[in-house]
């Protein structure tokens, strides 16, 4: 599969979804599919996406939270499926772009290369684990805490770039989700 | 007791999610966010995880506070950097070890790094000097990491959380 047809199909019908993307690709990815307000790319912080989706699923949980993500940046922050296992948020979903690679700086191979299981990690943290047909119900409406770890092909594709500035991809994000009182707030 | 009184300044300033790696000198305070149902405590496998989880929460509205020991502020650096890019808010509090008195040779490096290390990364470091000064200081980092945007760590020092030896460690 190429991955950002993947991420184009998982937010075509994104609706009022809440959505973050790890540093690097994924961040242009989903960019690539339209970029929103309601979207938060991360430029930096590897290893922090899985768990700015809990922070977020843990304060708006009457909205659904997608997380699309490396397995790069995913390897670096594992222990996050563990604080998500102890949580069950139910209105997550953690979805893993796999291309067993580090893409931005190199194409070197990843663990998952070598036969790590990010699906594996996942169940045994208590996340349920969905294929990728089944990934629209699980985004939008099935109980969570969901995870995917979706095996895409290792390409180099154009870079679709979002905003770089940190206070007004926060900014934007907040005055989108909670109105414009948040910039007082 | 400081512990309790810190409690109060949270939920005084409407904090919903609690970020924390355990340590003996937060015990108490960890227990009391625990019980109160209008709190989340989240426990984390590192101290950076908190971090990304109080940037997500104020993403979505909601005010947090990171709890952790001297030795965590190392874990957290890389990505205090997305706090000050993005403006995050964030009230860290420090349980200090490697300070006057440390037992452990090995916390005394780190310990002894924390206010540089933050400070490097454009936290806000707050040192209160006495036991009584604690809550009024907790209670300023609150109001200026939220109403200024400022990223605000409170040092809570050795010597008023006062464990002197492994064995005092392991009873509280």
């Amino acid at each position: 599969m190429k991955r950002r047809d993947v991420v184009k199909a998982l937010l075509k019908k994104r609706g009022e979804l809440l959505v973050i993307a790890g540093l690097g690709s994924t961040a242009w990815d989903i960019t690539a599919a339209g970029d929103s307000p309601l979207s938060f790319p991360l430029w930096g912080a590897m290893g922090q996406a899985a768990m700015i989706g809990l922070g977020l699923a843990l304060a708006q949980p009457k909205r659904r939270v997608l997380v699309i993500t490396g397995d790069g940046e995913m390897l670096m922050g594992m222990g996050s499926l563990a604080t998500i296992g102890v949580q069950q948020p139910p209105n997550l979903t953690v979805v893993v772009i796999d291309n067993q690679r580090y893409g931005e700086t190199g194409m070197q191979e990843t663990h998952t290369a070598h036969g790590i299981d990010l699906n594996g990690v996942a169940r045994a943290c208590g996340l349920k684990v969905v294929e990728y047909k089944d990934l629209a119900g699980a985004i939008h409406q099935d109980r969570g805490p969901h995870f995917a770890a979706i095996k895409v092909d290792a390409e180099k594709i154009p870079l679709v770039l979002p905003p770089r500035e940190g206070a007004l991809l926060k900014a934007r994000f907040r005055r989108a989700l909670l109105g414009a009182e948040a910039d007082s707030a | 007791m400081w512990p309790e009184e810190i409690h109060r300044e949270l939920s005084a300033a409407g904090v919903r999610v609690v970020g924390y790696v355990p340590d003996a000198g937060h015990k108490r305070l960890i227990e009391l966010c625990q019980a109160d149902k209008k709190m989340r405590a989240v426990v984390l496998t590192t101290e950076e995880e908190g971090i990304g989880l109080a940037a997500g929460a104020w993403l979505g509205g909601e005010k947090s506070v990171l709890l952790m020991q001297s030795s965590g502020v190392g874990n957290v650096v890389n990505v205090l950097g997305m706090v000050r890019e993005c403006r995050f808010p964030l009230v860290t509090l420090v349980t200090m070890r490697g300070e006057q008195g440390e037992f452990n040779p090995w916390q005394v490096p780190m310990g002894q790094a924390v206010r540089p290390v933050l400070e490097a990364m454009g936290t806000v470091v707050h040192a209160p000097a006495s036991a009584d000064d604690i809550v009024p200081t907790v209670n300023a980092a609150l109001r200026l990491a939220y109403n200024s945007y400022a990223s605000v760590a409170v040092l809570i020092p050795q010597r008023v959380i006062g464990i002197k030896s492994f064995q005092e460690q392991a009873a509280k």
